[in-house]
């Protein structure tokens, strides 16, 4: 038997193993998966939770549903690597040798990587919701708040899904003028970018969004430290963003395992050659999700493309192959703007997002860099697609109306909740 | 002032003002860029310079701030001295190198 190893059984490896599985023979292969966490994360839902849009349970299920049931799901922290005699060292002592290891461990929130951020006021007034958490304690905040100003801060980029500050702080001011208190709401949105967004295009159309809504862009902004007692953030150059609730991105970091095995970057990414999607340094490691230091966004997207190349470089690698498929750093995101409506971009290594449509089967277009409903309803359907065609690792686009229009029954609910919305 | 310094050094620069090739710097060529910037260079400043360009041969990319705070003694606090303002911006362009990237 040749062992597969995966570490990480979000998104990204999950996906995989369901397409690898799919692919390769369960008698000749032997399947693991190493996760720290039984529970699976929805984590694009965590974007609507303050806002009472959705709750814990739209968010939450058990990984091993999304599993194989001959593939082994271990649960345990991972403590390192040695990929000289190919084994895994978990947490609680076990050692898990591999021929393959696929790395898919992504990343999470470091917050303790700024001064005062995790003090006094965290969980209080200073709130992430980059966690399940941290998305429901600020829901209960978000009740209290009466009017003030609220900030948003990106610590230090790269994050992942970089467009969901932007969701964040359009919603927040549909939600209050819904509450009837947004004229008693300042809205800021404090970044170290130099614009809106990463890319010049799409940067320019969601600072003029912004504008129209009444959201101050504050740029250039690195932050050094959170004052807990004066309740402001200041700048390394010493500018300061006073708030009466904070919620802040903390810097994104890969998993202290990677350190400890000596395979990353600075931020604990993983060097990855950004078109075969195999590890610099080591033949029979590859990388995806979220995990790898490639210069593409940091998305579910992301990951679901990379993981259609990976399967077939992958196969083509273990049949003695040279990698076939390159990937290109294809990206796609709907933003909800807002008011029942959203945007969609699309790109990739070298192309930013440009307007236009974007052609889905059967369900687009979606219109790009445009605020439609129809963004909207996709963001929405989202979900119901990750549950049930993207984790499987079934393909995309989606075969047939019918079978569509069959399943979209099932979130009934979702869009019941959808009209409150609108 | 700035394009007669330009002028004066004769090199090349893209968009940013950045010079266009990184092998056409030397000391010398650092020294000017620092008095575009107004900045006079100390032993400290050159730590940050060497380990800027020793990075950018193997990563081909200018590093960003954490990069240099995690792999130099320089931490960002004193970045910041050394280079007021954007210290990844005006210290990439005294080492010669490109605007770093940024991000995705
Ligand atoms: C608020 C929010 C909104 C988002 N919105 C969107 C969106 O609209 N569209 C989109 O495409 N993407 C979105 N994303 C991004 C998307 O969720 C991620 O890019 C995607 O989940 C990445 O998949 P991954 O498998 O690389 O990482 P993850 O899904 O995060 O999985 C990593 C797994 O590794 C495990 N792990 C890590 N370290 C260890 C260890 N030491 N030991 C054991 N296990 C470990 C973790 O427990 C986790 O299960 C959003 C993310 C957030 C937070």
């Amino acid at each position: 038997m040749k062992r597969i190893v995966i570490l990480g059984a979000g998104t990204a490896g999950t996906m995989m193993l369901n397409k690898l599985h799919k692919r390769l023979d369960t008698k000749e292969w032997e399947f693991t998966i190493i996760d720290q966490d039984e529970m699976h994360y929805y984590q694009p839902g965590f974007l609507f939770i303050p806002f009472d849009i959705y709750e814990r349970d739209d968010v939450i299920k058990p990984k091993k549903y999304f599993l194989p049931p001959d593939a082994r799901l271990k649960i345990s922290p991972i403590d390192h690597v040695d990929p000289e005699s190919k084994k895994v060292h978990l947490s609680d002592g076990e050692e898990v040798p591999y021929d393959f290891l696929i790395i898919a461990t992504g990343t999470d929130i470091r917050p303790d990587e700024i001064e005062g951020m995790k003090e006094d006021l965290w969980k209080r007034d200073v709130f992430d919701f980059y966690t399940l958490d941290g998305a429901v304690s600020l829901s209960e905040r978000l009740k209290n708040f009466k009017g003030g100003r609220l900030v948003l801060n990106i610590a230090e980029m790269p994050i992942k899904c970089p467009v969901a500050p932007l969701e964040f702080i359009f919603l927040a001011d549909d939600y209050f003028k819904k509450r009837g208190i947004r004229d008693k709401v300042d809205l800021e949105f404090v970044t170290p970018l130099s614009g809106a967004f990463t890319k010049p295009i799409a940067a320019k159309h969601l600072g003029r969004m912004m504008e129209d809504k009444n959201i101050h862009l504050t740029t250039d902004f690195n932050i050094g430290q959170v004052d807990n007692d004066e309740k402001k953030i200041v700048s390394w150059d010493e500018r300061e963003v006073p708030f009466d609730l904070l919620v802040t991105i903390p810097t994104n970091m890969g998993d202290d395992y990677v350190m400890r095995s000596e395979m990353g970057d600075e931020l604990n990414f993983i060097p990855t050659d950004p078109h075969t999607l195999r590890h610099k340094t080591y033949e029979d490691i590859f990388v995806l999700g979220d995990a790898t230091d490639l210069p593409t966004s940091k998305a579910g997207s992301v990951a679901h493309f990379e993981a259609e190349i990976l399967e077939d470089n992958f196969i083509d690698v273990v049949e003695g192959r040279e990698c076939s498929q390159s990937f290109d750093g294809h990206a796609n995101c709907f933003i909800e703007s807002g008011g029942g409506k959203g945007i969609m971009i699309d790109f990739n290594y070298d192309v930013e997002p440009l307007p236009g449509k974007y052609p889905w089967a059967n369900v687009g277009p979606f219109s790009l860099l445009k605020e439609t409903k129809m963004n909207h309803y996709g963001k929405l359907f989202f979900k119901w697609v990750y549950w049930n065609l993207l984790l499987p690792g079934r393909q995309l686009p989606l075969e047939s109306q019918m079978t569509m229009n069959g399943k979209i029954q099932v979130d009934k609910e979702e869009e019941q909740k959808e009209q409150v919305m609108t | 002032m700035d394009t007669q310094t330009e002028k004066k050094l004769n090199i090349e620069r893209d968009e940013d003002g950045h010079l266009a090739d990184y092998t056409e710097w030397n000391e010398e060529v650092a020294e000017q860029l620092a008095e575009e910037e107004g900045i006079e260079l100390t032993d400290r400043h050159w730590v940050v310079i060497n380990f800027m360009r020793d990075d950018y041969e193997e990563k081909k990319e200018a590093p960003s701030i954490r990069r240099i705070k995690t792999y130099s003694d320089v931490g960002t606090k004193e970045l910041y001295q050394l280079f007021p303002k954007g210290p990844a911006k005006k210290a990439s362009k005294i080492a010669g190198l490109p605007k770093p990237k940024g991000c995705i």
